[in-house]
């Protein structure tokens, strides 16, 4: 689960980690008053950010700074409900302008092929670090936390020269462990800042002040682990997932919605996975992944179901079940329930092997099914099926024209 | 000889007496899998299986008395990294974790302290692994298998079946199949099977099965271009059409950033000298166009 801009910076901040004031504004008028608190604390300019889980915020225009409140409201005005790759902006996040000296980026990471925890440090801050590790790989430094105590003092000070921020080395080391402390405590599988930046700022006294902030945080949660954090469940952003993944996840199953017109119900995730692949390699387009899970049982089979014919694009199905925990004849049974219940004819080929196959092939025999025995013939079938749909439709709408 | 699993595995199913850990430990049995003990704490005494398996409260006390070398864990996620840890600590080899959903973290701690004890695990979220005619030890339906010659390595549970039973319609045996997981912290690698597979006398051509999400292929690959370069094998790539960004049930399969992409993989496979299958359905024909005669 991604998290917005401002809750990851919560829970940096939560982690005792230098992050600058902000508020987050749901409106121009929001952004309004916020701008001009900020701008009365003594800020000479506030920054506006969409907050959208995509990346390249700023290239597609909804980062942008003001002046006076009157300014961040029409700015604000701006970027709210505006389009950033797909994402509808609902919020930003107003802020100081930060008056930068340098940037840099840091960021902890699951490290797969190690097992492990990776620190990226880099003096190359501000850009992606896909970027850098293409233009200039040599500009990363990585480092491993230790698997079970973590990142140790003399790991982050070498990190910390290295990236070139000897003169702060003590901020330097305690946001090095702070993010790998971010990580542990939160379950993530990324805490990223960038920029990591040292900025100039007036102190209280009226003294110029350099310090070590981070200015822009992304957070990816573990999904595994969201369970034993149940307060992290409200920070996750509607826009993420579409409805019916939702109603699915609650249901057990995974299921992510795709563009095409042929609906799929595997179990397991790689036969899933692949059933998407034959039937694009059959010539049509998989309207969804759908995986019931291990042990599936016939009212989920038939949850499974509606969820696939509420995709008003939908017009053929794709059943295939490789029976180990999965017993057909359960899923069978459920696909029979699931067609009673059905408010719209949509042809369905199912396949169904391994545990009692034999029993399943009888049920859908006697309810009339279209059954394939292999996965490729399965996959034609279905094509074929979504092709003859669409056809009479077209047939149908000349008709009414 | 095959690898991990063999005539030579003593067994102790961890979480035995629950509903998946006991229909799978008969089932293990029934394929011919010496299941000497079970483990639930505080159901220490009982026996299960047809009073055939001792049930103990701690894994140190099944393998001192039943000489259990191999252990396979049906714990629930919560407690499922501290049974790996508990069978490593007790002394157990070889440690396969069938459970799904662990956080990644936790398997980091876990797959550390496996590997200080000098054992190995294998998963989580895996079906296990079996060699055919000689032992099953995991969730892998037996029906599906063939005694033969051809190693299988696959990240997937039942597109693992779906390959398998088409070497098996074919006529192309298997000396192992191993699953090695979905997650994306896992405690045995592509590369450590392939290099497990190169130095068995009992297998002669290789079917890697992987799919998108990190770079454990292209690693495996590069290195099977060196190490088995006359050896046959093939691939499939499972998620060719799946969307980036997206976490395609598998907590591990997820193109992020534009790493991990079945393109990727395929190409790397390629380069390395596997035939890489459109289906899996095709695996044993492209077998046997790269030479196998088994």
């Amino acid at each position: 689960m991604k998290l917005q801009e401002a809750d990851a910076k919560s829970l940096l901040v939560a982690q005792g980690l230098p992050v600058p004031a902000w508020t987050v504004a749901h409106t121009a008028g929001e952004a309004r008053d916020a701008a001009a608190a900020f701008l009365e604390a003594g800020a000479d300019k506030v920054v506006i950010k969409a907050q959208v889980l995509v990346g390249g915020r700023g290239k597609a225009g909804g980062v942008k700074l003001a002046g006076s409140p009157a300014e961040a409201e029409q700015v604000a005005g701006g970027i709210l409900g505006m389009d950033i790759k797909g994402m509808t902006v609902r919020k930003v996040l107003v802020g100081p302008a930060a008056d930068i000296v340098k940037e840099f980026y840091l960021a902890a990471v699951l490290d797969r092929a190690e097992r492990g925890i990776l620190l990226m440090g880099s003096a190359e801050g501000g850009v992606e670090i896909e970027t850098v590790a293409e233009e200039n790989p040599a500009a990363i430094i990585r480092l491993h936390a230790h698997p079970l105590l973590g990142l140790q003092d003399f790991g982050a000070r070498e990190l910390a020269f290295a990236m070139g921020l000897g003169a702060h080395l003590k901020a330097a080391v305690a946001m090095a462990k702070g993010l790998v402390t971010t990580m542990k405590a939160y379950d993530a599988d990324l805490v990223e800042v960038n920029p990591l930046a040292i900025v100039r700022e007036t102190g209280a006294d009226g003294a110029i002040v350099e310090r070590l902030v981070c200015l822009d945080a992304k957070i990816t949660l573990d999904d595994s682990a969201l369970e034993r954090h149940p307060g992290l469940e409200a920070l996750r952003d509607p826009d993420e997932e579409a409805p019916e993944d939702k109603e699915a996840r609650e249901a057990g199953l995974t299921f992510i919605k795709l563009d095409g017109t042929i609906g799929c119900m595997v179990n397991g995730a790689g036969l899933a996975m692949t059933t998407m692949d034959l039937v694009k390699r059959a010539g049509g387009e998989p309207a969804n992944f759908l995986d019931i899970g291990g042990g599936a049982r016939a009212d989920k089979v038939a949850h499974a179901m509606r969820l696939i014919l509420a995709d008003p694009k939908v017009n053929a199905i794709l059943v295939n079940i490789f029976g180990g925990i999965t017993r057909g004849d359960e899923v069978a049974r459920g696909l029979i329930e699931a067609r009673a219940q059905q408010t719209r004819e949509v042809p369905m080929i199912v396949r169904i092997v391994g545990t009692n196959a034999a029993e399943a092939a009888t049920l859908l025999e006697e309810a009339n099914f279209q059954t394939a025995a292999s996965l490729d013939e399965a996959a034609a079938k279905a094509v074929q099926a979504s092709r003859a749909a669409d056809a009479a439709g077209a047939a149908s709408a000349n008709v009414t024209a | 000889m095959s690898i991990l699993v063999g005539r030579d595995t003593r067994l102790v199913v961890q979480g035995i007496t629950g509903r998946e850990g006991g229909f799978h430990a008969q089932a293990s049995r029934e394929y011919g899998t010496d299941v000497v003990a079970g483990v639930t704490p505080g159901k220490g005494g009982q026996r299960v299986l047809d009073d055939a398996v001792p049930v103990f409260d701690t894994v140190t006390e099944a393998v001192r008395e039943t000489g259990a070398n191999t252990s396979l864990i049906f714990v629930p996620a919560a407690g499922a990294p501290d049974a790996v840890m508990e069978a490593a600590d007790a002394g157990i080899a070889t440690i396969f974790c069938i459970t799904e959903g662990i956080p990644a973290l936790d398997m980091v701690a876990a797959v550390e302290v496996v590997r200080e004890h000098g054992a190995r695990l294998i998963g989580p979220n895996c079906p296990g692994a079996t060699s055919p005619g000689r032992a099953k030890v995991g969730i892998i339906p037996g029906s599906i298998h063939r005694e033969g010659r051809v190693g299988v390595v696959s990240r997937s549970g039942t597109l693992t079946y779906e390959a398998v039973q088409a070497m098996t319609d074919a006529g192309l045996g298997q000396s192992t199949c191993v699953g090695i997981g979905g997650d994306p912290i896992i405690g045995t690698t592509f590369l450590d099977v392939l290099q497990l597979f190169a130095v068995d006398k009992e297998t002669d051509a290789i079917v890697l099965i992987g799919e998108i999400g990190g770079a454990a292929e292209e690693t495996a690959a590069a290195w099977a271009g060196e190490h088995l370069a006359d050896v046959p094998k093939v691939a499939f790539i499972a998620g060719r059409t799946a969307p980036e960004g997206k976490r395609m049930g598998h907590a591990g399969a997820i193109i992020s950033g534009g790493a991990g992409t079945a393109a990727s993989k395929v190409a790397a496979l390629e380069a390395a000298g596997f035939r890489v299958a459109g289906s899996p359905t095709e695996l044993p024909g492209l077998l046997r166009d790269a030479g196998y005669r088994g």
